[in-house]
């Protein structure tokens, strides 16, 4: 009992768990003065996540590719990198897979994993052209990743149009059946849920993620880097190395996410007016996961189920889509606010140190 | 442990206060859902364009809206936004899951997700507007838009002064073709010496392309452009608007909805509408009487689903009359206007 205590009661955990009490205390609030009730829509909010296997199916489908840009973004983060191109590497692996998966007929134990490792390695290219660029050039990755993302697009939107494109249609072709990561059984069983392996493999690239940066020479030379460059460099790294391969894995990540999109879920892939939005939602998971490995899986999860959750708001108690997105981003605003929270919760905690005084 | 107590006394007491107000509010609903049972509950998913798209997605709406409106007490409408196009099966399977009698997706870029969610739930019903989904409890609205393009090109093929006529299209897809291939009928119906200039611009949401494409057209002497290309056309009116300042005698032709609401009566000569609204309203009124019918529906001239505004001020009545012969013609089938170039 009093270590379950002790483990709610410690900082790490106390002040994201607070976070997103005051996040939602704060948006009932702005559902109270829009005359909505919060707790029919706080309750709709979770029965829609967790009401049936269908929605929870439908939920991890929503968490993967954020855990995979999380991953990508944080990673990046630990050498002292902004990847804001995470949307870009997810463009590209998305892209990979598709032209595997449809222009090409090879047995299924071939196939998919091909699909995903093409997609994952166009993704990491594209990290790596910018990590080049910072390393060799003194290039911003931040203008550079930003500028990727647009590059990606066009040309995604380019080859599907002129190589991919089914007939009649603003999409490419079905990808074939060997090169589908979906999971049909239990896909039926949760309702006609659109679960793939992809969420095993997200797991398992946290996993990788930690074990790379925590137990790897290169990792500790990665963070090194992040700490301090020049100290790294002092010290005999080659930062300029460490700057590439930070960038490459980092948008290996995220090119694994685009992939599994494609190859679990869609099956094709559009031609978009615009930028999925799973990278840049990928910044505030790897920030509010603090750019670990765990806490990108929760920050995931805290993302998906809002974002998935707010439709059963509007559907059930009748909330406007503009009041549900101010209670997420305001539950997001005080996770990422840490600070703000700590000064909250300042009052309370400073008569615990008392007591523990007496 | 104090402050914890304490914080648990807070949160305790605001989450009561809540719940306090939630009371009146969810006995109320629970009072409605007894009415519910009786209401016919007709849905509808936009696309990534969201209600208020100012194009087809808020014209289906407002479609739903009227049918309440006229209907007050024996229907319920909603609407489900898709923010992106992984929302687009999660959102249909909301209303078919939750018992809705009729599930709209609007738009072409639905059609495999409204045909997924039909074959996963044969017992519900669907319906998709500009695409045809091969299933037995779906209802596909398409448009006879070549029908309502052939009467905006006579238009245009009477009264053009320089013989020289334009077409913006956004994407070369099949719908846009058809677009295309009434309007020119048309044009030649009435002006057999007319020249057209095509342009397709490749994209529906760039009105910078629309604008140049509109500059090329009117410098090679074109006096009256029709666009279908969404919000690229606005690039049209824009170029238009500026042309008209300077002295240029020039013409837009507005497309889906009457445009000469958003661009003003100065620049846009007519448009060729599509009327969403009265499909959605058409259909789901038909489920309310019991005759739904799944299947493809074509709603052409005659069908008042596609045709020029009531009001057409700039128009000379002469030209409204050759017209409204034309029209008369298409509907008997002495004219049969083609759908493909």
């Amino acid at each position: 009992m009093n270590k379950i205590v002790k483990f709610f009661t410690k900082d790490s955990s106390l002040i994201p768990l607070m976070a997103i009490l005051l996040g939602l205390l704060f948006g009932a609030v702005v559902m109270l003065l829009g005359g909505y009730n919060p707790l029919l829509a706080y309750t709709a909010l979770f029965q829609k996540v967790f009401g049936d296997l269908y929605n929870i199916g439908e939920t991890i489908r929503q968490i993967t590719p954020l855990i995979f840009t999380g991953l990508s973004v944080a990673f990046a983060f630990r050498t002292g990198l902004f990847n804001i191109g995470a949307e870009g590497q997810f463009v590209m692996g998305s892209l990979g897979a598709v032209w595997i998966g449809t222009q090409f007929a090879l047995p299924w134990y071939i196939h998919a994993p091909l699909a995903i490792i093409v997609g994952a390695l166009l993704g990491g290219f594209w990290g790596a052209i910018s990590g080049y660029l910072k390393a060799k050039r003194g290039v911003n990755e931040v203008i550079t990743t930003i500028m990727l993302n647009y590059i990606s697009l066009y040309l995604a939107n380019y080859i599907i149009a002129n190589y991919l494109r089914a007939p009649g249609q603003q999409r490419s072709e079905i990808i074939q059946d060997s090169a589908s990561i979906s999971l049909n059984t239990l896909s039926e069983f949760f309702g006609y849920a659109r679960l793939h392996w992809g969420i095993i493999l997200a797991i398992l690239a946290a996993f990788v993620f930690y074990i790379i940066l925590w137990k790897t020479k290169m990792g500790f030379e990665l963070r090194a880097v992040g700490f301090n460059p020049h100290a790294a460099e002092y010290a005999g790294m080659n930062v300029n190395k460490n700057v590439i391969n930070a960038m490459f894995i980092g948008g290996v990540f995220a090119g694994l996410g685009g992939a599994i999109e494609v190859l679990g879920v869609f099956k094709y892939m559009t031609i978009s007016a615009s930028l999925p939005g799973y990278g840049f939602d990928g910044i505030a998971v790897a920030l509010i996961g603090a750019n670990t490995a765990l806490g990108v899986i929760f920050a995931a999860i805290l993302f998906g189920v809002l974002e998935f959750g707010a439709a059963g708001m509007k559907f059930v108690a009748g909330v406007p889509i503009e009041v549900i997105e101010i209670v997420i981003a305001s539950v997001i605003f005080f996770v990422a606010a840490s600070g703000l929270v700590k000064f909250i919760l300042k009052p309370f905690r400073r008569k615990e140190k008392g007591g523990a005084v007496e | 442990m104090k402050k914890y107590l304490l914080l648990l006394i807070l949160v305790l007491g605001i989450s009561t206060l809540l719940a306090g107000c939630g009371t009146d509010t969810e006995n109320g609903a629970e009072n409605n859902q007894g009415t519910e049972e009786s209401l016919v509950k007709i849905g509808m998913v936009t696309d990534v364009g969201g209600v208020n798209d100012n194009s087809f997605n808020q014209s289906a709406w407002e479609g739903l809206q009227l049918l309440d409106k006229d209907l007050k007490g024996e229907v319920k409408v909603d609407f489900a936004q898709s923010t992106s196009d992984a929302e687009y099966i999660p959102n249909l399977t909301q209303f078919v899951k939750a018992g809705w009698d009729l599930t709209w997706g609007i738009g072409f870029l639905m059609g495999d997700h409204v045909k997924t969610v039909a074959e996963q739930n044969p017992e519900a019903k669907l319906a998709i507007i500009d695409a045809v989904v091969d299933a037995p409890n779906v209802a596909s609205v398409t448009f006879k838009e070549h029908e309502g393009s052939f009467l905006v090109g006579v238009v245009a093929g009477l009264m053009t002064k320089t013989d020289k006529i334009g077409f913006v299209g956004g994407m070369d897809i099949p719908v846009i073709a058809r677009f295309d291939a009434g309007f020119t009928a048309g044009v030649k119906a009435a002006n057999p010496d007319a020249k057209i200039i095509y342009n397709y611009t490749g994209a529906f949401d760039k009105p910078d392309l629309g604008k140049a494409a509109a500059a090329t057209m009117y410098d090679q002497g074109v006096d009256i452009i029709f666009h279908a290309a969404g919000a690229t056309g606005d690039g049209v009116f824009n170029e238009a608007k500026a042309r008209k300042d300077a002295g240029q005698d020039v013409w837009v032709i507005g497309v889906d909805k009457d445009q000469s609401i958003t661009f003003g009566d100065d620049i846009t000569l007519t448009s060729m509408m599509k009327r969403v609204d009265q499909a959605v309203y058409r259909v789901s009124k038909e489920l309310v009487d019991g005759e739904f019918k799944p299947g493809l529906i074509q709603l052409g001239l005659k069908e008042n689903g596609v045709g020029l505004p009531a009001e057409n001020p700039n128009i000379p009545a002469d030209v409204l009359e050759k017209v409204n012969e034309f029209k008369q013609k298409i509907i008997n089938g002495e004219i049969e206007v083609p759908s493909e170039k």
